[in-house]
């Protein structure tokens, strides 16, 4: 495990010694200081991910291709490994298998001191800031200059990056002026962005054409033929290699590809999917030695390509560890093109500096921080994911970024020291967990318990929680951040009212259907919001089906979210067991609450066996989505419905988790079918995400999420329309933002009802 | 539309100037297209030298790329999709004269010119395997976002020509 890393760098915050005050101090510190520019930036290329991948007819296929190569590429790494050695030494270069970081730069420095050079140029390369190469080669006595732009600016400013691709994307055009005219002292600074750059390439040019030795990382590596791939769009790239007689490429074991054509889908995925661009403006396939001439600017002579040197370093530091680690392994798949963190509502807030440990930044860091940093790295930002799950679909490889979140949440939870306060929560909670989660996270992890009893002695729980003693106690021992309305509980719940309402009204004018469904009383709609479950029942029985409200545990979401494993799973199985029992007597599972539908479609493969999973999933539906299927059966049921002008505009947003299920179609579709005008948010997430935003570290990041929410629906246009959106959270979140109600969308319906 | 229209249309969607050209006229349009003074390297079309040429410093110093506004080089495969340009290394210096200069003169041949990224990777496998050591695929000038916004002319060529020969 690297050991020094490159945190020390002054400005990047030390995550190991932040304590619960420190962290939300940073957050806002972040918000105030790097939030607009890193906002700014990450929310275009954002946008631009998704105008350019819709420009690819095949870009599902694509990403299924890259990602099989991955997959079978680390299956058998190790044969990759003896194939690219054989392929570079048989051209008259060097491979090194580095253990660790250690082993990595003794490696690099003894090149360089056999190159006799003193001078050392280098490409951007997060592996190399993995591996802290710079210190190590300054303490060797090297000079050592980064050539990319942003780079560059880091080293000069002493700083570290905040992003995968665009490491200084939290320094505004201003702050690099500064940096620029003080650190050289200039009479006549640069400040227009063109002036910077042209001032930058001129000092750089002095630097590339002095130093001896140029050192690369490397996207892809093909075992076949040892071409180390390098996608750059600046050109300094090209430029570290071809100026200096040595060329050194340090990259991660895992990006060894099999063959040269293997490069296909990722090169055209990784630009699109990272900033946005269909292609970078270089694409470089290097199989060095390079038969291209030496340049010595110093004596204006060009040398012989054969005297080039070519060195490859493969790093292992954990990687092959975690190849061996059946949840960690995905990890290796990634290609680092910071889709997760550009689609991320809470990076595009705070960046990397809060969004990042020790090296990587963004959802899938806590994969690579566990990984070749070790568990504590990933502890101070792996809560920042909220497992909202828009990354999945924006990354190339599919990888499933929150599942990583959830297990190393899990296994720091496992490692952690039983709170002070356990007490408190343990008659409440008795949960699966051995360990010591940290309070707070049993708290909301266990949060099915607290709704029964608040539930069983409302309205007097609400009361008593509403006090301002109770509200100090909540956020001094669970940090319930006291800014947030609590939800108020009912006394009666949806299964309570429905097992003693009179016999239903179900509609029999459609005879196409003949199901019946189960409506999962999840947490929120059985204890809190029992209205909107009514709702969904009158809707359902007006559209001919006949419903069933059993009682059901909760769906486990609450502990997945806190990483409470084996809790989730004891959930997950006794909720399948109940409405397995259903589906086989042929009923479908109609959910309210998209978070709870995700689980059953899509985080139950993680807790279930596969046949159990499946069955469940493909019975499973969004209350929206059976509406619209439900509307393909028969058009007249449309006719159930008379909108009042009043709900005939609709600002919609959609739950993030029922967009990556790819379902906020439906209720857009069951909307404009009643004859509304539907205007959907843009926005990735409405930032509350389940307990995130009650939790007082985060509270004033989770309002700014929200805030970009609350501009887009109150644009004129927009700003007169009725709000609706799928999630309970999506629906608090908005109505602490809005001086508007929001509304479910089974709601509407249900008011709509002729 | 053949593959030489669509790979047009995908230069000027980027903004990179393109002249057709046959072997004949191709004089004719360097004089427009190269600012001097000029770098090259050779562009292997048969029947055509820039030996000829006075106004073309080829096998240049490392100094001459300093000085240079233009870098000639030949390029291919080009790839319609992308409008890129793929510049080999060799050694002619193609790489560094396509990289040193303000603007980069990319001749290529109509023959040249691929459907698809696919295609184009395919072929430089074969070239790989059979010795070629570096391929650069280069779509528009050198760019960088890192200075606050979008500057073209990073480190590599601010601006970019492509000559397209027609029978070639
Ligand atoms: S996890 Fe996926 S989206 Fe994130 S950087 Fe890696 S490849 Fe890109």
């Amino acid at each position: 495990m690297a050991s020094d890393p490159a945190h020390e760098r002054q400005g990047h915050d030390a995550p190991h010694d932040d304590s619960h005050e420190d962290r939300a101090a940073r957050i806002r510190r972040l918000l105030a200081t790097e939030g607009p520019a890193v906002h700014e930036n990450t929310v275009g290329f954002n946008e631009g991910r998704y105008e350019s991948v819709a420009r690819l007819d095949d870009y599902e296929a694509l990403k299924e291709e890259a990602r099989t190569i991955k997959e079978d590429a680390i299956e058998r790494l190790p044969a990759l490994v003896e194939a690219v050695t054989e392929a570079v030494e048989a051209r008259g270069g060097h491979v090194h298998l580095a253990a660790d970081a250690a082993d990595a730069n003794r490696y690099i420095a003894e090149v360089c001191t056999d190159a006799d050079a003193d001078h050392v140029v280098k490409s951007k390369s997060m592996t190399s800031e993995e591996i802290a190469v710079n210190d190590a080669l300054a303490d060797a006595g090297l000079r050592v200059t980064e050539t990319d732009l942003g780079e560059w600016v880091l080293q000069l400013a002493d700083d570290a990056p905040s992003h995968l691709v665009a490491p200084a994307i939290h320094k505004s055009r201003e702050e690099i002026a500064r940096l620029f005219e003080h650190t050289f002292d200039l009479e006549d600074p640069p400040e227009t962005a063109t002036e910077l750059t042209r001032f930058a390439r001129e000092r750089l040019g002095e630097h590339l054409a002095d130093a001896d030795v140029g050192l690369t990382g490397a996207n892809f590596v093909t075992a076949d033929t040892g071409t180390i791939t390098l996608v750059t769009s600046e050109g300094n790239a090209r430029k570290t290699v071809a100026a200096t007689d040595t060329h050194v490429a340090v990259a991660g074991v895992e990006k060894l590809v099999p063959t040269v054509e293997d490069l296909a889908p990722f090169v055209e995925l990784i630009g699109r999917s990272g900033t946005g661009q269909d292609i970078t403006s270089y694409v470089s396939l290097l199989t060095p030695p390079v038969d291209t001439p030496t340049l010595d600017f110093d004596a204006d002579e060009t040398g012989d390509p054969e005297t080039r040197e070519f060195h490859l370093v493969l790093l292992d530091n954990g990687r092959l560890d975690m190849r061996e680690d059946d949840d960690l392994r995905e990890t290796l798949y990634c290609i680092r093109c910071s889709a997760c963190a550009n689609t991320c509502a809470n990076f595009q807030q705070v960046g990397g500096h809060a969004f990042g440990g020790e090296t990587y930044t963004g959802g899938i860091a806590t994969g690579w921080e566990a990984g070749v940093h070790g568990l504590d790295a990933a502890a101070a930002f792996n809560d920042l994911c909220t497992g909202c799950s828009r990354c999945v679909e924006a990354c190339p490889v599919g990888i499933d970024i929150p599942w990583i979140n959830t297990v190393v949440r899990d296994r720091l939870n496992r490692s952690g020291e039983t709170d002070r306060f356990d007490f408190l929560v343990d008659g409440l909670t008795p949960d699966a967990e051995s360990g010591g989660p940290p309070l707070q996270k049993r708290f909301f992890g266990n949060f099915e318990r607290v709704a029964r009893l608040a539930s069983a002695t409302a309205p007097l729980s609400n009361r008593l929680a509403a006090t301002d003693v109770v509200r100090a106690a909540m956020e001094r021992t669970l940090g319930v951040d006291r800014r947030r309305a609590l939800p108020q509980f009912r006394r009666e719940t949806l299964v309570e009212w429905f097992a003693g309402r009179p016999d239903p009204l179900v509609t029999d004018a459609f005879d196409d259907v003949t199901r019946e469904v189960v409506l999962y009383p999840d947490l929120y709609t059985n204890h809190v919001h029992v209205e909107r479950g009514k709702a969904a029942v009158r809707v359902l029985e007006a559209l001919g089906v006949r419903v069933v409200v059993p009682p059901v545990g909760s769906s486990g979401r609450a502990p997945f979210s806190q990483g409470m494993v084996s809790t989730a799973r004891a959930h997950a199985e006794a909720v399948t067991d109940t409405l397995l029992t259903h589906v086989e007597v042929g009923r479908d599972v109609v959910t309210v609450e998209p978070s709870d539908l995700a689980m059953f479609r899509s985080d139950y493969h993680h807790l279930l066996d596969d046949d159990r999973f499946e069955r469940l999933a493909a019975a499973s539906f969004g209350c929206l989505e059976y509406c619209y299927g439900l509307f393909e059966h028969d058009e007249r049921r449309t006719e159930q419905f008379d909108v009042p002008p009043a709900d005939r505009r609709v600002a919609f947003h959609g739950h993030c988790q029922q967009r990556t299920l790819g379902l906020d179609g439906y209720t857009e579709g069951v909307l404009e079918r009643l004859g509304c005008d539907v205007a959907t948010s843009t926005v990735e997430c409405c930032g509350m995400a389940g307990s995130f935003g009650y939790k007082d570290d985060y509270y004033e990041l989770s309002v700014a999420v929200g805030e970009d929410l609350r501009d887009q629906f109150t644009v004129e246009g927009c700003a007169d329309r009725t709000v609706v959106a799928g999630g309970t959270s999506c629906v608090e979140q908005l109505d602490a933002l809005l001086d508007r109600p929001a509304t479910h969308p089974v709601e509407l319906l249900a008011r709509a009802l002729v | 539309m053949s593959s030489v229209g669509s790979f047009t249309a995908s230069l000027s969607e980027l903004d990179v100037p393109w002249t057709r050209s046959t072997v004949d006229a191709l004089d004719g349009v360097l004089d427009d297209v190269l600012a001097p003074p000029t770098v090259a390297a050779p562009l292997g079309l048969d029947g055509y030298s820039l030996t000829d040429r006075s106004d073309v410093t080829l096998d240049p110093t490392p100094g001459d790329l300093d000085g240079a506004t233009t870098g000639l080089t030949a390029a291919g495969p080009a790839i319609a999709d992308y409008g890129s340009v793929v510049v080999r290394a060799d050694a002619a210096g193609s790489e560094p004269v396509s990289l040193y200069c303000e603007r980069h003169v990319a001749v290529v041949a109509e023959s040249a010119v691929l459907p698809s990224m696919r295609a184009a990777i395919g072929e430089l496998g074969d070239a790989i395997r059979d010795g070629l050591t570096g391929a650069v695929v280069a779509t528009g000038p050198s760019a960088t976002a890192d200075m606050g916004e979008l500057v073209y002319g990073a480190h590599g060529p601010t601006e970019v020509h492509v000559v397209v020969v027609e029978g070639r």
